[in-house]
């Protein structure tokens, strides 16, 4: 079953555009996790998340200037390209200003007749955010409804939480076999499936899910492990970057397996369940995109993150991380030096690699490669 | 040959003087008891001020910028930033002001004067960053507390600013001055609150009026000159010595239009910019001045900190009119600069790039501008954004435009020779050429 997250993952369109001649309901892209889901659910819109499709930038450069990052370069890309034409409106949760401008130029040249900006909060700390988001999910409301012909009611959005919990439960419990000593899913594997959710209605995504949780209970990879790895920064679906680095192993003297992340297309994206016993349902939704693990963009003036990565480090019992970032990505730039301090100071070795739409395969696996070297280097020392 | 009559400005000195005792004062404050805050330019700095009338500022934009016109300064602190850490394609105000921390060193001389706390706002993702990362390297004892205004747009780029929007900032800014009390352990004046409203009202409302003068032919001011006074509404809006300024350069500018005098004798096209620009290499204003070319302003000038209202109708910008009376009570105070500051015109684009271009082809057309010259800034991610769509719109709006890559404040970014020739160019496509010799 677990093929069945790569396959959703390389054909995300033909799934996209035989879901709607399926079931006759209209497709919402949106461009940052910061986009409520479970809205767009209760009024039975399916909500798809653009990423990239990693291949060089050749459209985007009259439309976004190019010290921006190539990931929000690569979401145009899709647009221009006319990738998603078939998609009924496009919307965004704010969040940094690279992704923004891949809205705001989808919104002037791509506009698929309906469009929306979310003033979702920055200051999340913030006592005064969750009002604020909850009056700002009433406008929104109104503006799905007008796509969806129909009325919006607090039983369709206790609907839409319970669709997104149990995405976002199993995706975790999935996650729990990847604590094990040798882990019976590769980082490969784990980054199709998260990324499959965004491509997915998650009630179709959900029964595959618990299949592979069930298939996982038994399975075992032929392979050794190598070092324990953690991933962390900003956007990445870079498969073939995971995929080079865990099969090091076969062709060096050292290996690794992604052992957990903390990328907005994994445990940022899914950690956080909506609470079910607030009675509001709208405030339930706000209390959980505003107290979620944060983008950089909006931790401040407390840098939250640094204990969530840590203990998801320790949880997973990771030998090393690898701090990635997308080349411009202005608010993980400002919060690097800080995480990989930290990391270090609790004992977690730490390696940078800036990336690009496109990997550099040779000299990526050569640094990585190295930096598992280092980790080995230490267990012999002590 | 020079077509109009031209002279300095008088009240040049003036601000000269103001500017060197504003920087003084922020590192005087402690010796007089006073209190030392930072915070992005557009930080709502009048609501520090009921703390005293001894709270003195110093604001990340401006320093950066003074750090950039110093050339081989700049180089040493980018550099102790980037050693550090950080980026090199971060904000470059920013890694100027990281560099002074890191170094210890300030622009101004001496050591870096450590603040007593930051008070800043956030918009583009990395204000409420800067000031984080900042607080941190100063050893990680200076508070900071950070207003979050990106609540989208104010009319008429949207149908109406709800009142939960004005709310949400209003309500920062009131848990702000609780923070403050105890942080500082001052009792806060709202009296001293009003007046510093008020000034920071005034000052944004002046300096609109004085740049609609330049829409006169020939333009009283030039931007290489508009430089070195818009600073002040960025340095301090809520400082009185700052609105009385304005209210004298208001009246002098008047003058000049009155007379006739010209910012560039030679005035025979007048183009207008984006964004800040390369603050080492201002000389190309002046390289642009010896073909005839005056630069009447931007929207990056005129509505930083101007404040203005656009009309669809019209296509037009106009100051924004003043409240009719003072706040009378701190929560009316909070809602005033709320619903002031989020009309700014700077603050609209972080939504939509059709909303600056429609604000600067107003600018083109009312100013009466030949062509437009955008600046695609590395150093700022912030007015950088949607550049590339104001081109494309401008272009469709029937004007000429020219870009040059560079970087306001990392002259590594900067290639001087490169825009002179690509400025010869578009000049020559305007019908104008540089004179010979």
């Amino acid at each position: 079953m677990i093929e069945k997250f790569r396959e959703w993952y390389e054909n995300r369109h033909e799934y996209q555009k035989g879901y709607k001649d399926r079931t006759g309901n209209k497709i919402v892209g949106y461009f940052c996790t910061y986009t409520p889901e479970e809205i767009f659910y209760a009024a039975d819109i399916l909500p798809v998340r653009i990423l990239g499709s990693h291949e060089p930038q050749d459209v985007t450069e009259p439309h976004i200037f190019s010290m921006f990052c190539p990931f929000c370069r690569d979401v145009l890309a899709q647009g221009i390209k006319g990738r998603y034409d078939y998609l009924d409106g496009i919307a965004i949760g704010q969040s940094c200003l690279h992704l923004r401008q891949a809205f705001t130029s989808w919104d002037l040249h791509k506009n698929p007749g309906w469009s929306y900006f979310l003033p979702m909060p920055n200051h999340v700390q913030s006592k005064r955010a969750v009002p604020f988001l909850v009056e700002e999910y009433r406008l929104l409301i109104k503006k799905i409804e007008e796509l969806a012909g129909r009325r919006i009611t607090d039983d369709d959005l206790r609907q839409g939480i319970d669709i997104m919990n149990k995405a976002r439960q199993v995706m975790k419990e999935i996650y729990e076999f990847r604590k094990e000593d040798n882990p019976p899913i590769s980082g490969t594997e784990a980054m199709y499936m998260t990324c499959a959710q965004f491509f997915t209605d998650a009630r179709e995504f959900l029964p595959v899910a618990e299949d592979v949780k069930r298939e996982l209970a038994s399975r075992r990879l032929d392979r050794d492990p190598g070092k324990r790895i953690m991933l962390v920064g900003s956007e990445n679906d870079d498969i073939e970057y995971i995929n080079m680095i865990e099969t090091l192993g076969e062709r060096e003297s050292v290996g690794c397996t992604v052992v957990v992340e903390e990328h907005c297309t994994t445990t940022r994206y899914f950690w956080d369940e909506v609470d079910t016993n607030i009675d509001d349902p709208l405030r339930a939704i706000a209390e959980r995109y505003v107290s979620r693990t944060p983008c950089p963009s909006k931790d401040w003036p407390q840098r939250t993150r640094l204990q969530r990565i840590l203990e998801l480090a320790k949880d997973f019992r990771v030998d090393g991380a690898i701090v990635i970032q997308q080349k411009f990505c202005d608010p993980h730039e400002a919060d690097i030096p800080f995480i990989r301090k930290f990391l270090e100071d609790n004992g977690i070795p730490t390696y940078f690699l800036e990336f690009d739409v496109t990997v550099a395969a040779g000299p990526f696996a050569i640094r990585t490669e190295a930096f598992l070297e280092t980790l080995e280097a230490e267990e012999d020392l002590f | 040959m020079a077509k109009y009559t031209t002279e300095p400005l008088r009240c040049w000195a003036k601000a000269k003087e103001l500017r060197k005792r504003f920087y003084e004062d922020f590192k005087g404050a402690h010796e007089k008891g006073g209190i030392r805050c930072v915070g992005s330019a557009w930080a709502l700095d009048a609501v520090t001020m009921g703390l005293g009338r001894d709270v003195y500022w110093v604001t990340g934009e401006p320093y950066g910028a003074s750090c950039a016109f110093d050339r081989p300064l700049s180089a040493d602190f980018l550099a102790a930033a980037e050693n550090f850490g950080f980026s090199r394609d971060l904000c470059s105000y920013m890694r100027n002001y990281w560099g002074s921390i890191i170094v210890n060193k300030s622009a101004f001389g001496g050591a870096f004067p450590k603040a007593d706390f930051a008070y800043t706002q956030h918009i583009c993702c990395s204000h409420g960053k800067w000031y984080q990362n900042a607080c941190e390297l100063e050893a990680g004892d200076v508070p900071l507390y950070v207003i979050d205004v990106g609540v989208g747009a104010y009319p008429p780029f949207q149908p109406e600013m709800y009142e939960h929007r004005l709310r949400y900032v209003a309500d920062q800014i009131l848990d702000s001055i609780e923070w403050m009390e105890k942080i500082t352990g001052r009792t806060y004046n709202d009296e001293l609150f009003f007046e510093a409203c008020w000034n920071d009202i005034r000052v944004t409302h002046i300096w609109a009026k004085i740049c609609m003068l330049n829409r006169t032919v020939p333009a009283p001011l030039d931007e290489k000159s508009i430089y070195s006074l818009y600073v002040f509404a960025t340095l301090q809006k809520s400082r009185g010595q700052f609105a009385e300024f304005y209210e004298e350069l208001l009246e002098e500018v008047e003058d000049r239009v009155k007379r006739g005098i010209a910012a560039v004798a030679n005035e025979q096209a007048r183009v207008m910019t984006d964004t800040q620009p390369p603050w080492g290499f201002l000389k190309i204003y002046r390289y642009l001045e010896t073909c005839g070319v005056v630069s009447i302003g931007s929207l990056y000038t005129f509505g930083l900190e101007g404040m203005w209202l656009y009309d669809e109708e019209k296509n037009d910008l106009r100051p924004r009119p003043m409240p009719p009376e003072k706040p009378r009570s701190r929560e009316e105070a909070c809602m005033m600069l709320a619903d002031w500051h989020l009309s700014k015109p700077q603050y609209q684009h972080f939504y939509h790039p059709e909303y600056k271009t429609k604000m600067m082809d107003a600018i083109a057309k009312n100013w009466r501008c030949d062509g437009i010259i955008l600046h695609y800034n590395r150093g700022c991610e912030g007015l950088s954004v949607g550049i590339a769509e104001n081109r494309l719109g401008l272009l469709q709006r029937g004007n000429k435009v020219l870009t040059y890559e560079g970087n306001m404040g990392d002259e590594t970014e900067f290639d001087l020779p490169a825009t002179e020739t690509r400025f010869d160019i578009f000049l020559e496509s305007l019908g104008l050429k540089k004179p010979e010799g």
